[in-house]
């Protein structure tokens, strides 16, 4: 595996209004491993996803993209390297203003390579795969969240990325919902896609990773796998799996 | 105040001051570099300025007919009531027309703005659009400062242009020649004064956009913060509407010698 494969992020620091969010903060995501970040609420998973696409600024360290360092470029000059990743906000962070067909195919309109025909054609093809094909000219106020996360799924997926990060994507759905989101990243992996989540969901997370990172008050402690994560002796990662132990319960 | 609290909201003042230049510049800049976005800025134009007519032509409208009513109060001792239409023109068109019509604008289109582009923001549309390749500020700004630099000046002409007609029924209820109110309209202008009643709404205009941009964008929180953000534009956009348009003035009459 080269570098050239991968995306990582090396000695980052990163604060917020003196709060310190990551510090000295290493973490690799090698393209073919699907990862989950978990951790707390405010433990600042979506952070690292935001720092690893140069959407925010880290105080120190470099993120690096491929071969390339990020950090203190402006976006046109990693643009490019960029479109390697797509991300599924947690929300799904559709455009209002867009159907969800336009919404599909913004990446491939603003590109504008393509032929109105040829990105239709995407368009619908996307839709299908994640199963909302008849919501194609609906807008996101009428959909509801499970579509929403389906959308936003085509919609990372209209650009062919290698990488697809995902931001809770289960939050807040029925347990119909999350198993079809789960089925649909399991069919991404498949596909070849490498996918990057931050959850809290156990269930979600053990059914969809091979590889575990568990953040604690700004640090990683934990990497490894679902069975070495199981074994662990650290007390925050075992008070934060506990509540699956069902034995635990009186 | 303790220095160190006070050093530090200097800071903070002139690194917002610098970072909405930065953005003002760098709207200008993209302003003339492709994709032009043609359907945002037709869609802006109108949600921004054709939208707007209506309260610009009721702001024109009565504060034409009460420069007509204060002028031919005072003018009528003097028995000088025939030079009521060149001050409500000359007053209306350098002066009140363009502030009036961007207060209202400010109002309504600085709020619009902001509330739309923070909502973008809490939502993290603005995020989604970066990923998926677009630059914001060509895509978010620079049509809705095009769009403001071409309706602000339209609209004031609009004002000005109903403002002169408020006073014109004003004056023909105090049974003032229609002709004399007429002919009386430039007696008090000249050229530079037109120029002048152009640049401040494009001047304003700008204002608007940048500032309504700048805080949208830098939007913090939830629905709450959106609100905040909203109200600040307004708030900012106004005083610098008001403190650029004596600068305006002074530099008109500057030139005028």
């Amino acid at each position: 595996m080269t570098t050239s494969d991968s995306i990582r992020m090396e000695k980052l620091c990163y604060s917020v209004g003196g709060r310190t969010i990551l510090e000295d903060f290493d973490f690799h995501l090698e393209r073919g491993v699907n990862r989950t970040i978990l951790g707390v609420s405010g433990a600042g998973k979506t952070t690292i996803l935001k720092l690893l696409l140069g959407l925010l600024e880290p105080d120190s360290g470099s993120v690096y993209i491929g071969d390339l360092c990020i950090t203190g470029l402006p976006e046109s000059r990693f643009m490019n390297q960029r479109k390697r990743i797509a991300i599924v906000f947690q929300g799904g962070a559709l455009f209002d203003s867009m159907t969800v067909g336009e919404n599909v195919g913004y990446r491939l309109f603003e590109e504008g390579c393509l032929s109105q025909n040829e990105i239709s054609t995407i368009v619908s093809e996307k839709l299908s795969f994640v199963g909302v094909e008849a919501a194609l000219d609906l807008y996101p106020a009428e959909l509801s969240g499970g579509m929403k996360k389906r959308v936003a799924i085509a919609r990372a997926l209209a650009a062919d990325p290698d990488y697809i990060f995902f931001d809770e994507p289960t939050t807040g759905l029925d347990p119909i919902g999350v198993y079809n989101i789960c089925n649909l990243m399991l069919r991404l992996q498949a596909e070849g896609k490498t996918t990057l989540m931050v959850t809290h969901d156990l269930v979600t997370a053990f059914a969809t990773s091979q590889r575990f990172t568990f953040l604690h008050q700004a640090n990683m402690l934990f990497e490894g796998t679902e069975e070495e994560m199981k074994a662990s002796s650290t007390p925050e990662v075992r008070e934060f799996l506990q509540p699956t132990d069902r034995s635990l319960f009186i | 105040m303790n220095p160190a609290v006070f050093d530090k909201i200097l800071l903070t003042f002139f690194h917002e001051l610098q970072n909405y230049f930065l953005l003002a510049g760098r709207a200008v800049m993209r302003a003339f570099h492709r994709p032009f976005y043609y359907r945002e800025f037709a869609v802006q134009f109108d949600k921004l300025g054709f939208s707007s007519l209506f309260i610009c032509i009721l702001t024109g409208l009565f504060s034409g007919m009460v420069m007509a009513l204060q002028s031919l109060i005072q003018l009528k001792p003097f028995a000088a009531t025939s030079y009521v239409g060149g001050m409500v023109a000359v007053t209306m068109i350098k002066e009140l027309g363009p502030v009036l019509a961007s207060l209202m604008v400010a109002g309504r289109v600085g709020s619009a703005i902001t509330a739309e582009l923070g909502t973008m923001v809490v939502t993290e549309q603005v995020d989604a659009m970066r990923v998926e390749g677009t630059d914001i500020i060509k895509r978010l700004v620079v049509p809705r400062l095009k769009a403001m630099l071409l309706a602000l000046p339209l609209l004031t002409v609009v004002t000005d242009a109903i403002s002169i007609l408020g006073g014109y029924i004003m004056s023909a209820g105090y049974s003032i020649n229609p002709i004399m109110y007429i002919s009386g309209l430039p007696q008090f202008m000249v050229f530079q004064d037109l120029i002048e009643g152009i640049v401040k709404p494009a001047v304003f205009g700008a204002i608007i956009a940048i500032t309504g941009c700048y805080v949208g964008l830098n939007t913090k929180g939830g629905a709450e913060g959106v609100g905040a953000a909203a109200k600040q534009a307004v708030v900012l956009s106004s005083v610098m509407i008001l403190i650029s348009d004596f600068f305006i003035a002074k530099i008109f009459v500057v030139f005028r010698g």
